[in-house]
């Protein structure tokens, strides 16, 4: 049905959002780049010159570049682990007949309005501190010895507080595609006498692919930048730098931006196979 | 669902939804009820659950040290405003990628995406930059564009999903009754994807009131939204846990209070075209 | 010919009274310390007195310095003061960002500003911030649990001597811990500490030549002193411990010692928020006999970037809140214990401050450091507890992760020796060194 004219048209309706994403996408990184290859300390007066490699060298042989990107990794895996997990559990129950349905779905989507600043503060100071933390009084209720959450779990305890505030999320887009089964399907199944974990792997998972593909995707993007947390819970100590947490002491702290805009660059590396690694994996779903 | 279901399995299911619930949310009630606690009791042992000498203290100490109307502004009109403009510049563009479907639709939407893998630390300084240039810094104006661009990938993908669902027939229709463009998405399109446009603007207002690095990072003293109210109010010297907790109750009230009038729109509209 | 000159001078005189009587509003980043927060209350006055408007941008420490450094280096111009310390002022004064504070006005009194102070705000001899108010380190002890254990603390104590007063005083049934020292990663948290405490055993960050010396015996020395001390008398979580959570701990009892700043005394003896508030002594940093003392010196100062539109209005607010007079209003409002303490010599000549149980203790040991020869050996640097180059704060924060690693027992000493010698030759590679 697409005429030549339409096909202009639609071009040219798309192109102020591609024309803008472009800039915002090349300039930056453009800039980044050509930083990439400079000496450029802001504090010793700025571009000190072309350095070639160097600052690429320097970043990935520092003791820190390894420890950071598996610590991204981890935390983006264990993030997105929990929340499709729970997020699927969650959804089926909320998906049952019960009481005030309405105000329980409020509950659980509620941490997605929190500012990922004030839930890191919340959970730091108000639920994993050693010493007046709500957990540390549950512990020392049941006369256990509190745990020193931040440090003795950092990476499980940074885990846990952006998995609160995704969950919502994923429990969202899963109950929406949950909702949309065909209850008749079930039924009859149920009827066959099929077990209800035979129902949910063999209906229920398959529909709900499309679903986790797209939970998936999103949140990696998300995850994958995270800072916020980090900055105010552990500042990067006790193995949970990130790779974007030690782009930010590169650049900010020890104000050298050219090693830090060459992290940056591994950074969108590192996103982009991530990237093409999910699209190899679970893309073909979204083309369905 | 038309299965019956009996009273004792319905009674079952609501106590466990109402318990995980209520886990879910008691981080956030636990803010709120700190708020109202002296400093003193918010952080006795055993910690006080609602026996407490409830004060409004802390919301007076919070408000005579800073302007919280006007941070409270700053956050509507960016999160509005970005919102909004990215709406009017993606609906065009996902309109045409949903109806006009190109061989490169699918890679110019997951590139759209990849621009957002862009770590923000690394960019601040050409940020920086290009902004004092431009007389950006601290002004709503500059923080409407840059959150606006920020989240321009996912309001495009979500609209280009609503879009995809309304049937194609419908626009030939009301092409062959000699609609021009502008009329076809001003009277047939936008009516019938308003609900997916509502659920975009919900969630991308949502998005854009969060965001702490830029909104902290651009402003000064005129342009700064709740970000940056609590960026004022985190380890302070002495005991802070309930001002703290006043402060961040202010912080997300607004958006909590939206959000729960909504969550309809978002329970029904979220789905990214997970949905087929 | 006189003409002209009465002109000229009259034009002048219109163009000076014109400049003091316009009201400018001048925006102030600050941190969200009591005393800034205090002065903050207090702007009012300030507006009273001069006309111009201030709007305050008040982040919590991390968030500010991130965000002024940027501002500075790029020259955003965003603000006409900034709050900054010890470490920033000499490394931007010697880019030519800051305004040199030299004409603060007939009644300023410059002089009066402690010397220690002084110097460490100055470069090349130029005030360049002036001090908001100013803080060592010193020991605050548990007097009671000090007699229980049957000790004396002298007024100059050793290391050895805290030591075993700790493990003397610590009765881990009952949550009492003999010491609370910093163990929080950050060049201003554990790093501030442990550097100074190293310049007590007589290490030091840097050889003349810039050699980073975390190899030396010095500092295998400080390291698994302070290693073994935390294990033994120590509270449990130490490595997560900053200047907030020890705080909070010995305002509920649960220290017998604490090495911290000074300014931490009018906390610790308030009855409002401290629970012993009427049994806290106060010592001298403690040493090795060595020479050196293990207390450190920082100031919170206001200082002005260059090239912002409102310079006049902002050094009249510079003159006003580290005055003498704003000192005396804040004496007169909230208490003499209440007051910006370290900056002034003349505060500590005041009769009515004499009778502060610590003040006498702050003011000795803000003089016993020296900023400019703060170790046994000589050094190329600036600073008692940091080294006043750009790329320090960069290096002491990951070197305190790998020391905090260690207080938490996941390395030993070695080993994060071993990482911070390692990170710190790489990053002053990295610089040009």
């Amino acid at each position: 049905m697409a005429t030549k004219a339409s096909r202009s048209a639609a071009r040219l309706m798309m192109a102020p959002a591609v024309v803008l994403l472009l800039g915002w996408m090349l300039v930056p990184l453009i800039m980044t780049l050509i930083f990439s290859f400079k000496k450029y300390l802001p504090l010793r007066g700025g571009d000190l010159g072309w350095v070639g490699f160097d600052n690429y060298v320097r970043f990935v042989t520092s003791s820190a570049f390894w420890p950071a990107v598996q610590a991204t990794l981890m935390i983006v895996g264990g993030v997105l682990a929990i929340t499709v997990i729970f997020g699927v559990l969650l959804a089926m129950l909320l998906d049952q007949p019960m009481w005030g349905q309405g105000v329980v779905r409020i509950l659980v989507i509620a941490p997605f309005f929190v500012m990922p600043t004030v839930s890191a503060l919340v959970w730091k100071n108000m639920f994993m501190d050693p010493v007046n933390g709500v957990f540390a009084h549950l512990w020392k209720a049941f006369g256990a010895e509190p745990i020193q959450w931040l440090t003795q779990a950092s990476l499980p305890s940074i885990i846990i507080i952006v998995a609160w505030q995704w969950l919502p999320f994923a429990t969202l887009i899963l109950l929406t595609a949950i909702q949309s089964l065909d209850g008749e399907q079930l039924e009859a199944a149920e009827m066959d006498g099929a077990p209800p974990l035979k129902r949910f792997w063999y209906i229920v998972l398959p529909h709900l692919g499309r679903a986790i593909t797209v939970v998936v995707l999103i949140q990696t993007i998300f995850l994958l930048g995270i800072f916020a947390e980090i900055f105010v819970t552990t500042q990067g100590s006790f193995g949970t730098k990130t790779l974007t947490y030690l782009i930010f002491q590169r650049v900010l702290e020890s104000q050298n931006v050219g090693l830090g805009s060459a992290g940056g660059v591994y950074a969108i590396i590192l996103a982009n196979i991530v990237a093409i690694f999910l699209m190899r994996i679970v893309g073909k779903n979204l083309d369905a | 669902m038309a299965r019956a279901v009996t009273n004792q399995r319905k009674a079952i299911n609501t106590a466990f939804a109402w318990a995980i619930g209520l886990l879910i949310f008691f981080p956030i009630l636990w803010t709120i009820l700190t708020s109202f606690k002296t400093e003193a009791e918010a952080i006795a042992s055993p910690p006080y659950f609602l026996f407490f000498d409830w004060t409004l203290e802390n919301y007076a100490v919070v408000q005579e040290r800073s302007n919280y109307a006007r941070y409270l502004w700053n956050s509507i009109v960016i999160a509005g405003g970005s919102t909004l403009l990215g709406v009017i510049i993606a609906v065009p563009a996902a309109w045409s990628m949903a109806f006009v479907p190109s061989k490169r639709t699918k890679d110019i939407l997951m590139w759209m995406l990849s621009t957002k893998m862009l770590p923000a630390v690394g960019v601040l300084y050409p940020i920086y930059l290009i902004f004092i240039k431009m007389g950006l810094l601290d002004t709503k104006i500059g923080l409407v564009v840059v959150l606006m661009l920020i989240n321009l990938p996912i309001i495009v993908w979500m609209l280009y999903t609503y879009f995809r669902e309304i049937p194609g027939e419908i626009l030939e229709a009301a092409r062959i009754d000699g609609a021009t463009l502008r009329e076809e998405i001003l009277y047939v399109l936008t009516p019938m994807a308003i609900p997916g446009i509502a659920s975009t603007i919900l969630l991308n207002v949502i998005l854009a009131w969060n965001e702490a690095f830029w909104t902290l990072n651009l402003t000064a003293a005129k342009a700064g939204p709740l970000t940056a109210f609590i960026a004022s109010y985190s380890s302070p010297e002495g005991l802070f846990y309930a001002k703290l907790s006043a402060a961040s109750t202010m912080a997300i009230a607004p958006i909590l209070i939206l959000g729960w009038f909504s969550q309809k729109q978002l329970v029904r509209g979220l789905t990214f075209g997970a949905v087929k | 010919m006189f003409l002209r000159n009465a002109l000229r001078a009259a034009t002048a005189l219109t163009l000076v009274t014109a400049a003091t009587a316009q009201a400018d509003t001048i925006t102030i980043a600050t941190v969200n310390n009591g005393d800034m927060i205090r002065m903050q209350g207090l702007t009012e006055e300030f507006t009273k007195a001069t006309g111009h408007e201030v709007e305050w941008v008040t982040l919590e420490e991390n968030v500010l310095r991130q965000r002024v450094t940027t501002d500075i280096t790029t020259k955003g111009g965003q603000f006409d003061i900034m709050t900054i310390g010890m470490y920033e002022t000499p490394i931007w004064a010697k880019n030519g960002w800051l305004v040199a504070l030299d004409d603060l006005g007939d009644d300023y009194d410059v002089d009066d500003l402690l010397p220690a102070m002084r110097d460490g705000l100055s470069y090349d001899g130029t005030l360049y911030a002036a001090p908001f108010y100013g803080e060592s380190s010193m020991i605050m002890y548990r007097t009671d649990l000090m007699e229980k254990a049957g000790l004396d603390m002298p007024e100059a104590p050793t290391w050895e001597f805290i030591r075993d007063a700790a493990v003397a005083m610590t009765d881990k049934e009952n949550e009492v811990y003999g010491i609370c020292l910093r163990g929080k990663a950050g060049w201003g948290e554990n790093m501030a500490f442990l550097t100074a405490m190293s310049n007590s055993f007589g290490a030091r960050w840097f050889d003349e030549n810039w050699t980073a010396q975390f190899d030396s015996a010095a500092w295998k020395d400080t390291l698994t002193f302070y290693l073994d001390m935390m294990d033994r008398a120590g509270p449990p979580g130490a490595s997560n411990n900053g200047f907030n959570e020890n705080l909070s701990l010995f305002q509920q009892g649960k220290c017998g010692m604490w090495i911290d700043a000074t300014v931490a005394a009018s906390f610790v003896t308030n009855p409002n928020d401290s629970s012993v508030a009427d049994k806290v002594g106060f010592a001298l940093a403690p040493d090795t006999g060595k020479g050196k003392r293990g207390n450190w010196l920082w100031a919170w100062a206001l200082g002005i970037p260059a090239g912002t539109d409102n310079e006049a209005a902002a050094k009249e607010f510079i003159s006003w809140a580290t005055s003498k007079a704003y000192i005396e209003l804040v004496a007169s409002k909230e208490g003499w214990a209440n007051v910006p303490p370290g900056a002034r010599t003349s505060l500590y000549e005041n009769e009515n401050y004499k009778d502060i149980p610590f003040a006498q203790m702050t003011l000795k040991s803000i003089n016993s450091a020296d900023p400019l020869n703060p170790s046994v050996d000589p050094v190329p640097y600036q600073g008692v507890q940091f080294v006043a180059i750009p790329e320090f704060a960069g290096i002491a924060t990951e070197v305190g992760q790998e020391f905090s690693a260690a207080l938490a027992g996941q390395q030993s000493a070695d080993e994060a020796l071993e990482k911070a010698q390692a990170l710190t030759v790489d990053a002053m590679e990295a610089a040009g060194y």
